[in-house]
């Protein structure tokens, strides 16, 4: 995403396989132990069809593709979400897909906001999910 | 029984300083699947003009998280964690993190309402350097969902 971005343009969707290996390590680096995202027998315990993703980890990976646009991992000045939607991770080698589109929304002063799209199996997981991004200056 | 809606506005004190280190950044990186670039190589880092590897966006989380412990923890809250779903997260940044901040947060309780026997909480992470430079703000809104009426659940 260059300097010559504009309002409405379509950003190439990435799409991130996530296993239970990876919700494993994502526990341990973040701190967050729900057993919910590596215990079927308490996920299902609670109601749900089995192990679910963290939402931060869907969320990380929503920042993945937006620092892949962008080109700066820290260009972020805003970035919301809400969960709508479990991913349910199925303990195989292949896991979930998850896919993040996005489109530029607006652009002012410099920062560009991009509406993100974030699916599993074809269902919205996230809504309202959008970034605010300083843009790299234009060369001079 | 619902949350008390008059402990919106509470503040709770900050924690002890959060030592950012190039590992735990390494590591956070690594579990998202994103271990390289200006995460991992300083030099990657500092050619995008930072003085060393920063973090990614959501790994604010995992530094606030012990200051919102805090509030999930204050017995005059009585927050029934079995029953929280977390509902959105929001992130306002004055600047990545980077290695070697010394992080301390401070979290306030925002708002409390109550909708169809479900109550909503939406707490403030204000992430701060020991010296007081702003990086950056955190809300969460955790939704709890209604105790479960006689189904012995």
């Amino acid at each position: 995403m260059g300097p010559d971005v504009r309002p409405g343009q379509q950003l190439e969707p990435r799409t991130y396989r996530v296993t239970r290996a990876d919700l494993v390590r994502y526990a341990g680096a973040s701190g967050d132990f729900n057993p919910i995202h590596w215990s079927d027998r308490v996920a299902t315990g609670v109601g749900l069809p089995g192990v679910i993703a963290h939402g931060m980890y869907t969320m990380a990976l929503g920042s993945r593709a937006v620092a892949s646009w962008v080109g700066d991992p820290g260009a972020f000045v805003e970035y919301g979400v809400r969960f709508t939607r479990p991913v349910v991770v199925p303990d195989d080698d292949a896991g979930a897909e998850v896919v993040v589109a996005g489109a530029v929304r607006s652009i002012e002063d410099g920062l560009a906001q991009i509406d993100l799209t974030v699916t599993a199996e074809g269902e919205k997981v996230l809504a309202q999910a959008r970034a605010t991004v300083r843009l790299p200056a234009a060369p001079a | 029984m619902p949350l008390d809606p008059s402990f919106a506005g509470r503040t709770y004190p900050p924690t002890e300083p959060y030592l950012v280190g190039r590992e735990k950044i390494r590591e956070f990186a690594a579990a998202i699947g994103a271990a390289d670039g200006p995460f991992v190589d300083a030099e990657a880092a500092k050619a995008l003009g930072y003085p060393d590897v920063i973090a990614p966006p959501t790994f604010a989380m995992a530094v606030a998280s012990s200051a919102s412990q805090r509030v999930f923890d204050d017995p005059e809250l009585g927050l029934d964690f079995s029953r929280v779903v977390h509902g959105d997260q929001r992130f306002a940044y004055q600047r990545p993190i980077r290695a070697g901040d010394r992080l301390v947060t401070t979290c306030t309780i925002e708002e409390i309402m109550s909708r169809a026997g479900h109550d909503f909480l939406t707490t403030r992470a204000d992430v701060t350097t020991e010296d007081g430079e702003a990086v950056l703000s955190a809300w969460s809104r955790l939704v709890v969902r209604a105790a479960d009426h006689g189904d012995g659940a």
